[in-house]
């Protein structure tokens, strides 16, 4: 509360979460290859990658939970490997599939891993008042967790999560398994977090990411794939623009007036005249640059087109993800192939 | 070492609400109550030369076999099959508070358990009416050795839970290290092979780990420095190699 009114000196740029050339091997098996990233205070970053694809792990490593082999890591500029404890007093962990003693109430609970993180006496009473309020758990405080609906269970986890009030919040896979209401509930809950934590979250859940998140990294097979905000992730590997059209003119009309808006346009018809005689057209650029405008000043000049809508369709994140996971496969397929010429 | 008491107070709680304990309570409180009543059907036929406190502490193997294993044996498979470990140990808590604070509130309960067998002496007390029953020696150092003996069983029953992600595996082990201990040790001492003369420094310190014969010293009234010590090592023996086991398993986990 106090740091929002103290003056901005830039506190964005604080990295929070530094992991450079991280590699974990099992038994053999690289897990993780050479990740490296950093996240600021206050940002929100969306971890993506195919099952397998290290995410767990590299979670499991920025807490202070599993070693790792090699590489740096360090959340809010103390080293995890050689300071965990440190280090743990700064996290707020959710593991994958958010697992909870079934034979407690959620106060109890609540409380206890409060002394666990150290919090005691009065603070401790008003964080857990604070996270109950958050979290919305007042119904359910005295109630046993294992009898509690999956719901109210992630948001306990959630609750426990941000207890410690920590500078950095991590959570593996925080919305699977819920129904889009208990969905929604809990983005939101993250979205509340903005600015004042820094949070990554895993998941495979695209549209997710890309509501509650400022920042995407993709990884696959242990590496980073592609990294940025939805937006920049969009123009570099879907690389096209596509646009849905709602007019009463032919399909060879509205590729006459459009003509040399840019050099080729893709139009077709989706949905035949309806009973207005209005047709849906999907107009596909090549381009990343935005051309709704120049398409909408030359459908208004002409006099004989009524337009119901322009619009522009978003690709979503699961073309960039699609589109990054493959591209990345064939540099791996083509390196391997480049490594057994050269023996 | 600040979390322990937290830790100890949070695992008291789950072994009081758990129902193995109270399986383990009962049975328990059945078999020494049996045996109690047939040392006083024994006495009440003819005169002993031992007084009945030191008769049922001789039985004590009897109960530790069965109830340290179920006492501890849900200890850590339990927080390693839900998951709960990995929050655990993502607070700043370590793994060595973790295992003594569940090593503690097990050993605990243990030494609780055997303190309701004073009911059966307050029993004997009340309707007896002879001094000569309880003979308060022989008592004293029954249950300072159950106290003392019980630190090494119960970090013995921890270990084995360290070891195994299965709450049976962890269970039977507990019961065949808690064997060997107790029982094991005199069997090797009767073989024939360690009668031969090499073999007389080995069968020396065979002598000096025997548990039956530390519970007779101690039930006279003999504390022995050694025997104490062979209980303490033992037990901070145990306890550091259920530390390196949950970390072992958490390395490939």
């Amino acid at each position: 509360m106090q740091s929002s009114a103290a003056p901005q000196h830039e506190p964005a740029e604080e990295i929070t979460i530094d992991v450079r050339e991280l590699v974990k091997t099992y038994s053999g098996v690289n897990a993780v290859n050479g990740l490296s990233f950093t996240v600021r205070r206050g940002e929100i970053v969306g971890f993506l990658g195919p099952n397998g694809a290290g995410k767990s792990t590299t979670m499991r490593i920025l807490t202070g939970f599993l070693p790792a082999t090699s590489g740096y890591v360090s959340v809010c500029g103390i080293p995890v490997a050689s300071r965990p404890d440190e280090v743990k007093r700064h996290i707020g962990y959710m593991p994958e599939n958010n697992p909870l003693p079934e034979d407690m109430r959620v106060g109890e609970y609540i409380h206890y891993r409060g002394r666990l993180k150290e919090i005691s006496g009065r603070r401790l009473r008003e964080r857990i008042e604070a996270v109950i309020e958050r979290c919305d758990l007042k119904r359910v405080r005295h109630r046993m967790i294992g009898k509690l609906s999956k719901g109210f269970r992630q948001r306990v986890g959630i609750a426990e999560a941000i207890l410690g009030d920590p500078d950095v919040l991590i959570m593996d896979e925080p919305t699977i398994g819920l129904d889009p209401h208990q969905i929604i509930l809990i983005r939101d809950l993250i979205s509340s977090l903005r600015g004042r934590m820094s949070v990554l979250i895993s998941s495979h859940i695209l549209p997710e990411i890309e509501m509650t998140c400022d920042r995407v990294i993709i990884i696959n097979s242990g590496r980073i794939v592609a990294s940025g905000t939805p937006r920049e992730l969009r123009r570099e590997y879907v690389g096209r623009m596509v646009y849905r059209l709602e007019s009463n003119a032919s399909a060879e009309r509205v590729a006459a007036i459009l003509d040399g808006v840019a050099p080729q346009l893709n139009i077709n018809a989706a949905e035949g005249p309806d009973a207005e005689g209005f047709t849906a057209f999907i107009i596909g650029t090549p381009g990343a640059e935005d051309l709704g405008e120049e398409m909408l000043r030359r459908l208004n000049a002409a006099a004989d087109v009524r337009v119901r809508m322009l619009g522009r369709e978003r690709s979503t994140l699961e073309e960039v993800f699609l589109a990054a996971t493959r591209r990345s496969w064939d540099l791996s397929m083509e390196k391997s192939g480049k490594g057994g010429v050269a023996r | 070492m600040r979390h322990l008491p937290t830790i100890f107070f949070h695992e008291l709680r789950v072994l009081l609400l758990a129902p193995s304990t109270y399986i383990a309570a009962v049975l328990f409180l059945a078999v020494m109550g049996f045996v109690f009543a047939g040392i006083l059907d024994s006495y009440n036929q003819e005169a002993q030369d031992l007084s009945p406190s030191f008769v049922f502490f001789s039985l004590f193997w009897l109960p530790v076999l069965f109830m340290v294993p179920l006492l501890t044996m849900k200890c850590l498979p339990e927080e390693r099959r839900a998951g709960t470990l990995e929050t655990l140990l993502t607070t700043p808590v370590s793994t060595a508070e973790v295992v003594i604070g569940k090593f503690a509130a097990s050993y605990t309960l243990y030494v609780m358990l055997w303190l309701l067998t004073l009911g059966f002496m307050f029993i004997l007390d009340n309707y007896a009416q002879d001094a000569r029953f309880l003979d308060p020696g022989p008592l004293i150092g029954g249950y300072v050795f159950i106290a003392v003996s019980g630190l090494l069983f119960v970090s013995v029953g921890v270990l084995a839970s360290s070891l195994s992600r299965s709450q049976a595996v962890a269970g039977v082990m507990a019961f065949a290290l808690l064997f060997a201990i107790i029982i094991g040790a005199r069997l090797v001492s009767d073989l024939t092979l360690l009668q031969q003369e090499g073999f007389t420094p080995f069968r020396d310190a065979l002598e000096n780990v025997q548990v039956m014969s530390h519970l007779q010293d101690f039930t006279r009234g003999i504390i022995d420095t050694r025997q104490i010590i062979f209980y303490l090592s033992g037990t901070a023996l145990a306890l550091i190699f259920s530390i390196l086991g949950v970390e072992g398993k958490v390395l490939r986990s």
